[in-house]
């Protein structure tokens, strides 16, 4: 990996002969003392800064608890069913193993949704830092589909239906719609083959969102944290080193992280997902509610917003684009807020508007759980108008007209002035 | 000399890009079958036509079979549905088909379909919704009694399968 400007002064110099020879061959120790020790750190990052590391726990939890249910588990439809109850019932803590991927998924994800609205609070995603976000918003997506694949594998009612209605989604694409289906699930309808290749997927993918995260650390520390004030550190007065000071400060946001994590687990591990699928997939009968899980809710609603015909574009395909785009469109977000303003506390317009946007998205996820009738069929249309324009036309805007408010001149300024 | 460099770069590019187009043929040649092994296998397509006699099946009830791994609706229909289909007019349909174009000759009261919906794939359920057919619980799509789409986000009609009476009673699908 490539220096970057704020760690090329290395401290590093090797003990004795043995960390010499390895250091000329291999610097392996050099970057680990630069990247993950002394690297500069803003010395005024709050505790949602926590969650980055908080984050790469989840991934190893994820990954270590699905090696091990790997090895207990079958991909087969007419097992894989029994296979998780066997987990469940028969394997040696095979239980808690279960418990804390299922539940993991949940948390990891509400680990990210406060990582994502931290940085969008903040003005992470601005210059230089655009590919750093970027590269954020391509895990968010991967760990979508990881999870989406992962939910799949215990073949309940919920798992298959929500393997048919998701496939179907890319029917909508005109013309090679159905064929693409097809190839998706490896026959004509959700079945063994689809189970097969969505078990092996999931095993793979972890692993490239792992690869990712590298990337992403990596863009991170070229230029080096944000901070809560959007002010570039300045000299090494406002900076600390990584180690000890946030490495402690992470270890104890994780520590506090595993509470409620832990409390899911151990007293209410299926309190996060639906008893349908307890009941083994039966591709003849849908259940009578189906919905997704409660971190796709937000983007289920949008889905379902779009029920009338744009044009030429019908019901279905508008949804699919409108859904797409919910997400995608985070990928313009550096470009699309043209404020050269960083953090939200210095910018008094804005600060509404995001608070707007975030209730705005819970309401997204009360409504996508809510029956596509009366009402709710109305507020998920306005909901969906309002979170594109958020982005299209409220961001664009605010650069524009709001006048900031003056931001200190450096970060040991900030921290100074707070204490008196 | 000039002209000779340019020539001879003229040559090398050809050389170049005739290269690089041998080599992305190559790519893809090499690519496709690991892209197509994720299509549908020859025991799934094995299982792509079936028979089922009808003649179990009393007058108001339907059976969902299964075909090509996807439910099938059979429905024998009572006369008050078909009477009920042939009423709506073309131009109130969201995709107009007539009630006719959807069955066969001489085995109207028998109404064959895949039984999921256009929208996203739920199997709806039969008779019920707000015109006496079929209602997609997922996200609320109301189909007559033909199966056609007539509220909700489904684009079109429930889908009739390829079929035929082989006699009054067996009926092939696929």
């Amino acid at each position: 990996m490539g220096l970057s400007p704020m760690s090329e002064h290395s401290s590093y110099t090797p003990g004795n002969s043995v960390e010499k020879w390895l250091d000329d061959r291999l610097p392996i120790i050099r970057f680990s003392k630069e990247h993950l020790m002394d690297f500069p750190t803003p010395k005024n990052l709050n505790y949602w800064w926590t969650f980055g590391a908080i984050l790469v726990m989840c991934l190893g939890i994820q990954i270590v608890t699905g090696v091990i249910l790997a090895m207990h588990y079958t991909p087969h439809v007419s097992m894989a069913f029994d296979s998780v109850e066997h987990i469940r019932r028969d394997v040696n803590g095979g239980r808690m193993i279960q418990a804390f991927h299922a539940v993991g998924a949940s948390m990891f994800f509400a680990a990210v949704y406060i990582h994502i609205f931290r940085g969008m609070y903040f003005g992470s995603y601005k210059a230089p830092r655009e590919i750093l976000w970027i590269l954020g918003v391509l895990i968010f997506l991967l760990m979508m589909a990881t999870a989406f694949m992962g939910y799949v594998l215990p073949w309940g009612q919920m798992s298959g239906w929500a393997a048919t209605v998701i496939t179907n989604i890319f029917a909508a694409i005109p013309v090679i719609g159905t064929p693409l289906l097809e190839l998706l699930r490896g026959g004509f309808s959700v079945g063994n083959p689809t189970l097969n290749r969505f078990f092996s997927l999931h095993y793979m993918l972890p692993f490239v969102i792992a690869a990712v995260v590298a990337l992403h650390i990596w863009a991170l520390h070229v230029p080096g944290n944000n901070n809560p004030i959007g002010v570039d550190v300045k000299d090494k007065r406002d900076t600390l080193p990584f180690h000890p000071y946030y490495t402690m400060k992470d270890a104890f946001g994780m520590v506090l992280f595993l509470i409620p994590f832990a409390w899911f687990a151990f007293f209410a591990p299926d309190i996060l997902g639906h008893p349908d699928n307890y009941i083994p997939f039966n591709s003849q009968v849908t259940p009578a509610h189906i919905v997704p899980e409660w971190y796709f809710l937000p983007f289920y609603a949008i889905l379902r917003a779009i029920d009338f015909n744009i044009l030429f574009i019908d019901s279905k395909l508008g949804g699919v684009i409108f859904f797409a785009g919910s997400i995608l469109i985070l990928f313009f977000l550096p470009w699309l807020d043209t404020s050269k303003v960083r953090s939200g506390n210095f910018r008094p317009m804005f600060k509404w508007f995001y608070w707007l946007f975030a209730i705005n998205f819970v309401v997204l996820t009360y409504l996508g759980a809510a029956p596509a009738e009366g009402i709710y069929v109305v507020l998920a249309k306005i909901s969906t108008a309002y979170y594109f324009i958020h982005f299209l036309v409220i961001l664009p805007l605010l650069g524009r007209i709001e006048t900031p408010r003056p931001l200190p001149t450096s970060i040991s300024e900030s921290v100074l002035a707070k204490a008196h | 000399m000039a002209t000779q460099a340019q020539h001879s770069r003229t040559r090398r590019d050809f050389i170049f890009v005739a290269t690089g187009a041998v080599a992305g043929v190559g790519a893809v040649a090499t690519v496709w079958p690991l892209i197509n092994q994720l299509n549908p296998d020859a025991s799934t397509l094995a299982l792509a036509s079936i028979e089922f006699d009808v003649s179990s099946i009393p007058e108001g009830q339907s059976v969902t079979i299964l075909w090509r791994g996807l439910p099938v609706f059979i429905r024998h229909r009572t006369a008050a549905e078909i009477a009920e289909a042939r009423a709506v007019p073309l131009n109130e349909l969201k995709d107009p088909a007539t009630d006719e174009a959807r069955t066969k000759v001489g085995h109207e009261q028998w109404l064959i379909m895949i039984a999921s919906c256009t929208h996203l794939g739920c199997v709806p359920v039969g008779q019920s919704g707000d015109f006496d057919g079929w209602f997609c619980p997922c996200h609320g799509s109301h189909y007559d009694t033909a199966g056609r789409i007539r509220k909700g986000p489904a684009p079109t009609n429930l889908v009739v399968p390829p079929y035929d009476f082989l006699s009054d009673t067996l009926v092939q699908i696929g």
